[in-house]
Order: structure tokens, then C-alpha cells, then sequence
């Protein structure tokens, strides 16, 4: 799909109504990417313009927020909204956005450096909060930007700039590890597989909470060991094994596999937990917090007042 | 008549039903109209230890908790021998004789004992001796016992009418022993008539947010800013102001950059710890233009440090936050009620120059407790939001594409907040052109860079006329002059009236508030007319002598400096400026007599 569409609702504040076409080149953000040729994130930036362009969003309607890192370049790149964060901050300041606006759609951008490592003790609790966002990251399995040191994803044995003779620690498994702290929707997808991405993308987007998709982003440059070659040979999707994404055992038992065969597709999902804004009770009326008039009447003034004599 | 000058301290183990008592008295001041100022010296013990609450009342704006205590009530034996020893003639300590014994007391100081098994025979537990001792007080200053009736039933309604009357009853007890058995002190509590209200710094700093329109308010609790969370997490319904409770403070910097970004009135408060893990945050506020406030309500450091103590050492800590230069607003109230007001004022400024906003707090006047007047806590402030698009209301014309970092003379450039058609673009901590581009994206380019950079450190420019210049106490021409910053001014205001009532010796004061930017020449003005300049400050290496020094060239005569964790006392800043006068030393630290 190309071109979609579009019928714009009023909303908030003074919004133009009427129909537009979209098409992908309305994604097309002010700057051009600088990743190195063959680089995995250009899949990733190309399913998220078509995911968008899918779901009938427009650009003025999705905050994409990103961390540091080759892959947190991202945002530039796009044509929505933009945040291009600290390197590790960016769950936090996307929770931030959401929960001040929740009619954005919040996408958050990054690498396996800034989202499992930095940015680890954020993954952990946006997941149990199951804030309503959707996490892409590009794990590259490597620092690329600081050209060529261990990542948290890195396997064993790997010999990168700052592990010369091979890494002795045991990588993160980020699937097991969401499953675990309560993201509601898990996927993985392979920048080699674009289409397959792009449906994992959309799912990620429609769902009401924190959704993960992992995406192996091979480094072309730095990574010479899980490279294109690698996952094509290795990957197979999850979809093809008939696997049931509310299967607790069996998405962990599929999400912990790292051999011969890699899983790829939507390990987890559940909807029977409400987002952390249904959640909120100053959320339920009133529309985004973000658009609400300020100020506090004569007589809430008078109460808070009243508390101190 | 002399003014009513009153001083009650309550002491005791922490888990020992200390706060009730104090509140109920500072309770009663406020409503017969009295002035009040608190402070509790306590540990970071959640039982036991030493915990010591000293209240201070007076027709008259009370400006420090003073230098003496004219009632005691020791509620253990610790308590008693720790401070029996200070205990002046005129004074009296009220006490459960049954278990407490008294040292040897000064000639004058009158002992009150009095025995819990005989007045409350039948009542268990050892809170009872809180009424008993508070009852007792109320007796020996003349406030009639139906007011202690009336708050006591308040306070046990939920309990039922068995306990209001066993209470009450106690209490009468212990109001009737008094008035047969103890010398009452040689006045009776005023009432002015005209009731006031109290609060204590986090609560000013918490209501001055709301006051502001504060959507979004996250922290992690830090001792002693937590009550700003907790103020705000129990009127978030109320208020429909958003409260999150973060995994770190790093989150918290960046949260409430997310939901400052999204269009909200973001605010977040910590300690200096906590402070530390934010600086990165701050700077990344000021780099992407967003503007949000941050408390960094200051305990006694370095590390974790003594969590429940007061310090005023963190400003060189809170003036170099971050990497690299940025625009950002330093604000250090210099009483409870200016915390309240400060807040609003500071928001109004960094909406108008899109930066970060730090209040400089401490545990003196977060936890301290003020009097105030309730028609100065005005809700009703200006909120200025700057130059802001898509908030509400119709949209500018595009002419040519939006640039989010536009160039101009002030250095501030229209914000559109996310979600308004037409104007997406990206913010970002890497730095950009006016587009928002990243300049490392397109080649660096150092004028674009060197231009971006003075644009946004041009904004500076602007705040300073916008705030007032620091006000000078006392006699003009005074000709020695006491500078202090932030939570210092109270004290030091009773120490010069002190000096001129006591001593003879004429001293005004400056108190700094606006710490960045800085009143550079109004400060070096002032200064220039005094032949000696004694800084005062609650740290150890005079962290704003050396700014002063470091901004107006002035390098000051004297120093009181105080870093054992407790606030100064008036004496203390009395008996520095006699003796840097008298050239016996040009640096005095006092040592703190009670130890708390």
C-alpha cells in the first residue's frame, strides 16, 4: 500500500479537517539517514513509514522518540514529531510524553546499547508499567557509534574493540527478560525480512500497552559475526510453527532458543491488562493533561487553605 | 507590653509521638493569631534515637526557632540529660516523674514533674504522657482548656466517644494538676484575633506548583524533599496534576522532560543525590529548549551524608550541573513563604525562556515550619506560558516551514507542542541548526554550530531585568554588611536586630536569591559602601564566597560558615561578627551547643 486515504478528525486543538492522501514520502523526515551502506536500521526505518502510513497516522500525530546511537538517529529521518534524547533516557522521557499526551502515538527508537544497557533499569519498569508505547529496537549486538565495543547482547566469546580475546559474560536475552517484567505485547523481527517487520510494527502500534519489537539490525561494519548471512540462515517465524502468542511456556521456551534455529514473530501478547493511562484516574476526563487550562478556582484555593489553620 | 517571645521544645525517641503534640501547638498559636517558626532536629532512624522539636511563637513574624527554650518536655531520660543542662532561669521542663529524673537544673528552672500512673491509671501505652505533658503546658501559659477539648475530640472522632472522653479526660487531669501543683509562666497566650495559618517549606514549594498550574509532578523519594511528593501525590486527584513515582531520579529529570516537551507544567524535586543523577537531564532541558523546574532541597553531604541535616553546600554542585555552558535560572527562597511564591514566578520565567529552572532548597526550609498570613497564599498568580504554538487557539501561518530553533534577538524561538498539524519537527540534545537538524548529520559545520550556541546562551540576557534585585536589611549605612543566600535570611535578619539591641553594633544584610543569573553590579554596589563584609553560609569551604568572589571581584572580610548539619542560631551569626570585628579571627565557626 502506497498511498492511503486519510480523513482527519477535529481534535483538541484547531486542526485542519478534511481528507488527504498519504503517501510513504510524507514520512520522509528533514534530514537524510547517514547510516553505512546495507546498514539493518534502514529496514526498520522503512517498515515504521509503512507501518504508519498503514495505520492511517499522521505525521503531526506520532511522537517518535529515540536515546543515542547510530539507530537513535532515527527520528531525523521521519516526518512526525521528534525527540532525539539522552543516550539510555529515551522510555523515560517517552512515558513522560505519553502520560501528558496520550492521544500521541509514542514510538520510541533505539539500540540494544542504549535500551538494554544504559537505559536498563527504564526498560525494566516502563515494562511493568505497561506504559502505552512501542519500543523498536535495533539490536545490533554491538556499539557501532563508539565504533566496535561489547554490547549487552553480544554473545559470549565475542571479540569486539573492548573484549579483544573474546567477551566472558553472558548476554541479555530481552525477549525472556520482557515477557518476565510484564511487557503485554513481544515481538522480534529481522531487518531482512521488511514485511514481516512491518506487520510486527502495526501490531506493536495498535496494541494498548508497552509493546517490544526487537529487530535484528545486522552492523555491516562492526558486527562481522551476526551479520545478514547469519540470520538468513538461522531465523524462522513463529507464525510458520502455528505458535500461540498467549502461550506463556512456549513463548519463553521459543524466546530463550538461540542455536541453529532463531525465532523470530510475536512471542507474547496479552489485553487483559489495562495501560498505565486507563489506569490513571486524573486521565479520565478532561482530554490530555497536556492541553488543560492551568490554574486552581477560588475555592480549591480556599480548601488547600484551609488544611494549614 | 513586651512581645510574647515563646519557646517550647518536645524531645523524645523518634516512635515516640512527638509530631502530635507539636502540631497541636503550633495549631493553637496559628489560631489565636501567633506567628510560628519549627524546626525538628531528628535522625534518620525510623525508631528510637534522638528526636528534638522546637517551636517558637510571637505576635510578631517569628524569623528563626532562637536561641533559648522556655518549656521542655523530655518524653525519655535521653532527652531529659541532653538539654536539662541548657534549661535558663524563668524556664520550666514538664515530665513523667515516674520514669524521667532530672540532673542538677540551673537556680530558677522549673521542674514539673508529674506521674502518669496517678493521673492515668487506667490508660496503657506511653502516648499518654504526651497529653498529660501538653495539657500541662496549655495550663502553665494561660490557654483555656476547652480549646485543648475541642482538638483533642477532632482528633479521636473516628476512635468513637470512648476515647474522646478517656482523652479529654486525661487531659483535664493533667491541666488541673498543673494549675495546683506548677508556677505559671508570667503571661498568658495572646490572641490577635486574626487566625493564621502554618506550612512547612515542601508543602509552600508543593502549593506554590499548583498555584503555577502544574500538570506533571514525578520524583524518588529523597530525604529531604519527599514531602513535595507526598503534598502532591495526595492532592493529584484533587487538582488532576499527573504524580509518578520514578525508578530513579535520572528517570525523574527525564520524565518530566517528556511531559514538559508534550506541553505540560512539568516539576520534579530531590536532594543533592539525587540532583546528581539529574544533571545530564538538565542539560539536555536546556539543549532540546524545555523548560521545567527542579527542587534540589539541600541535606548535609558529600554521598549519602547525614540524610536528615541541613547544609547549604551544594551550589557549586547545582551551578555546574552538566556538560558544557546552558541557559538555566538558579533561584534559592530565602524563607517558607517565598517558597510558595518563588514557584509560580519561575515557571513564568523558564516557559518565557524555554530552560530549566533549579529552586535551591534545604532540610531548614523544607522541613521547617512558618506562620502565614492566609491572604498572602495567592492561587490567583499570572501564568505566562512564552511563545507557544498549539496549546490553544488558532495557529500561526506557516510562512515557509515551521524552524523550531529560529533565530532571532531574544534567543527564544515559538515552541509548538507535539500533536499540532504542521509544525512536526525534532528536538534534540545532539546539537542542531534552526530546522533541528543535527549539525553532525550534515557535516559539522562550527558557525552553524557557534551560532545555535549564542542563540540559546543569549536568552540569559533577557532574565536578569525580569527578577528583583537582592534587598538590602537593616541600617543602610551600617557600614558592615552580613551576605547570606537562600534559607539564611530569617537568621540572619534576628542576628542584626540582636547586634543593634544588645551590642550596639550596626549591621545590615544582603540576602542573595536569584543565584544565576546574578545582580552583579546591584550586589557589587552595596558591597562597595560597606567597610566590611561578613559571609554567611551553611557550608564548609564558602561555596558562594568564592562565586561572589568569582562574579563582582569582591573577596569578602569575614566568614561564619556552619557545617556540623544544624542551622545557625542567632547567637551563633551574633557572636561571629564580635568577634571578626574585634580581628580576633577573619573565619568563625560556631559550635552548636544542643546536640541533637
Amino acid at each position: 500500500m502506497n498511498v492511503a486515504t486519510v480523513e482527519i478528525e477535529a481534535k483538541g486543538t484547531a486542526q485542519p479537517r478534511g481528507k488527504v492522501n498519504l503517501t510513504i514520502k510524507d514520512f520522509k523526515g528533514k534530514a537524510e539517514p547517514d547510516w553505512c551502506a546495507g546498514c539493518g536500521d534502514f529496514g526498520v526505518l522503512s517498515a515504521l513509514k509503512q507501518a504508519l502510513l498503514e495505520l492511517h497516522i499522521l505525521p503531526h500525530q506520532a511522537l517518535v522518540i529515540s536515546g543515542i546511537g547510530c539507530s537513535s538517529n532515527l527520528p531525523g529521518y521521519v516526518s512526525t514529531y521528534g525527540m532525539h534524547t539522552l543516550h539510555g533516557r529515551a522510555l523515560s522521557v517517552a512515558t513522560g510524553a505519553q502520560m501528558a499526551n496520550h492521544e500521541l502515538k509514542v514510538i520510541v527508537t533505539g539500540g540494544d546499547g542504549d535500551g538494554y544497557g544504559i537505559g536498563g533499569n527504564h526498560f525494566i519498569h516502563t515494562m511493568r508499567r505497561n506504559v502505552d508505547l512501542t519500543y523498536i529496537v535495533m539490536n545490533n549486538q554491538i556499539y557501532g557509534l563508539t565504533t566496535g565495543q561489547l554490547s549487552p547482547t553480544s554473545v559470549k566469546g565475542m571479540a569486539t574493540k573492548s573484549t579483544p580475546f573474546g567477551s566472558v559474560e553472558n548476554p541479555i536475552n530481552p525477549i525472556p527478560l520482557a515477557i518476565a517484567a510484564g511487557a503485554t505485547y513481544v515481538a522480534r523481527g529481522y531487518t531482512g525480512q521488511v514485511k514481516h517487520l512491518v506487520e510486527l510494527i502495526k501490531g506493536g502500534i495498535q496494541h494498548k500497552g508497552f509493546a517490544l519489537i526487537d529487530a535484528f539490525s545486522p552492523c555491516v561494519t562492526f558486527n562481522h559475526d551476526n551479520g545478514h548471512e547469519f540470520f538468513k540462515q538461522k531465523t524462522f517465524k513463529l507464525e510458520d510453527r502455528k505458535h500461540d502468542p498467549t502461550d506463556f511456556a512456549a513463548a519463553m521456551k521459543y524466546g530463550y532458543e538461540w542455536g541453529d534455529e532463531i525465532a523470530i514473530g510475536l512471542f507474547w501478547k496479552r489485553t487483559d491488562l489495562p495501560a498505565l493511562d486507563d489506569l490513571e484516574p486524573v486521565l479520565r476526563e478532561g482530554g490530555p493533561l497536556a492541553r488543560r487550562a492551568l490554574g486552581i478556582s477560588p475555592d480549591v484555593a480556599k480548601s488547600l487553605i484551609r488544611e494549614l489553620m | 507590653m513586651a512581645k510574647l517571645d515563646l519557646s517550647i521544645a518536645i524531645g523524645g525517641a523518634a516512635g515516640q509521638g512527638i509530631a502530635t503534640p507539636g502540631d497541636i501547638l503550633a495549631r493553637i498559636f496559628v489560631r489565636r493569631g501567633l506567628h510560628l517558626n519549627a524546626y525538628n532536629a531528628y535522625q534518620s532512624i525510623v525508631r528510637g534515637g534522638h528526636i528534638f522539636l522546637t517551636l517558637r511563637t510571637s505576635e510578631d513574624p517569628v524569623l528563626s526557632f532562637g536561641d533559648k527554650i522556655d518549656i521542655m518536655i523530655p518524653l525519655n531520660q535521653d532527652t531529659m540529660s541532653r538539654h536539662l543542662g541548657l534549661m535558663k532561669s524563668g524556664s520550666a521542663v514538664l515530665y513523667n516523674g515516674d520514669k524521667i529524673k532530672p540532673s542538677e537544673a540551673a537556680t530558677g528552672v522549673q521542674l514539673c514533674p508529674f506521674s502518669v500512673k496517678q493521673l492515668a491509671p487506667n490508660i496503657k501505652g506511653d502516648l499518654v504522657q504526651n497529653t498529660i505533658a501538653l495539657a500541662a503546658v496549655l495550663q502553665l501559659i494561660g490557654v483555656e482548656f476547652k480549646m485543648l477539648e475541642d482538638i483533642l475530640t477532632l482528633q479521636f472522632k473516628r476512635k468513637g466517644q470512648a476515647v474522646i472522653d478517656e482523652n479529654v479526660g486525661v487531659a483535664r487531669a493533667g491541666y488541673e494538676y498543673a494549675a495546683s501543683h506548677f508556677k505559671p509562666l508570667p503571661f498568658s497566650l495572646p490572641n490577635t484575633g486574626k487566625p493564621l495559618a502554618f506550612f512547612e517549606g515542601n508543602q509552600a514549594l508543593a502549593m506554590g506548583g499548583a498555584a503555577a498550574g502544574v500538570r506533571f509532578y514525578c520524583a524518588y523519594p529523597m530525604s529531604p524533599s519527599s514531602g513535595v511528593l507526598h503534598w502532591m501525590a495526595r492532592h493529584a486527584r484533587q487538582l488532576d496534576i499527573m504524580v509518578r513515582q520514578v525508578e530513579d531520579e535520572i528517570g525523574v529529570i527525564n520524565m518530566a522532560i517528556g511531559a514538559a516537551h508534550a506541553g505540560c507544567r512539568a516539576m520534579c524535586a530531590t536532594s543533592g543525590g539525587g540532583f546528581a543523577l539529574m544533571t545530564e537531564g538538565l542539560g539536555a532541558a536546556a539543549m532540546m529548549e524545555i523548560p521545567l523546574v527542579c527542587i534540589n532541597v539541600q541535606r548535609a553531604g558529600p554521598a549519602t551524608g547525614v540524610p536528615t541535616k541541613t547544609e547549604q553546600g551544594d551550589l557549586w554542585q547545582v551551578m555546574g550541573a552538566g556538560q558544557g555552558d546552558y541557559p538555566r535560572i538558579i533561584v534559592a527562597p530565602t524563607t517558607i513563604p517565598d517558597c510558595f511564591k518563588t514557584v509560580p514566578q519561575l515557571f513564568n520565567l523558564v516557559d518565557r525562556f524555554q530552560c530549566p529552572g533549579i529552586i535551591l532548597s534545604d532540610l531548614l526550609l523544607s522541613e521547617g515550619r512558618s506562620s502565614i498570613d492566609p491572604s498572602e497564599l495567592d492561587f490567583a498568580v499570572p501564568i505566562e506560558r512564552g511563545a507557544m504554538i498549539g496549546l490553544n487557539g488558532s495557529l500561526p501561518p506557516l510562512n515557509g516551514g515551521y524552524k523550531r530553533y529560529e533565530f532571532t534577538g531574544s534567543g527564544i524561538s515559538p515552541r509548538a507542542i507535539p500533536g499540532t498539524p504542521g509544525f512536526a519537527h525534532v528536538v534534540a540534545t545532539d546539537d542542531h541548526d534552526e530546522d533541528g537538524v543535527l549539525i553532525s548529520d550534515e557535516f559539522t559545520n562550527p558557525h552553524k554550530r557557534q551560532a545555535m550556541h549564542e542563540k540559546r546562551m543569549r536568552k540569559m540576557e533577557g532574565i536578569l531585568p525580569m527578577i528583583d534585585p537582592p534587598r538590602l536589611w537593616g541600617d543602610e549605612n551600617a557600614g558592615v554588611t552580613l551576605v547570606g543566600w537562600g534559607s539564611t535570611q530569617g537568621v540572619i535578619r534576628e542576628a542584626i536586630e540582636k547586634l543593634s539591641r544588645e551590642e550596639g553594633i550596626a549591621v545590615n544584610a544582603l540576602q542573595i536569591k536569584w543565584i544565576v543569573p546574578l545582580h552583579v553590579r546591584e550586589i557589587a554596589s552595596t558591597l562597595s559602601r560597606s567597610k566590611k563584609v561578613i559571609i554567611v553560609e551553611n557550608n564548609y569551604s564558602g561555596q558562594f564566597a568564592r562565586y561572589l568572589r568569582s562574579e563582582t571581584g569582591i573577596a569578602a572580610d569575614g566568614h561564619i560558615r556552619k557545617y556540623d548539619g544544624e542551622p545557625f542560631m542567632p547567637h551563633h551569626i551574633v557572636n561571629g561578627v564580635k568577634e571578626i570585628l574585634a580581628g580576633q579571627t577573619k573565619q568563625y565557626v560556631p559550635v552548636h551547643e544542643i546536640m541533637v
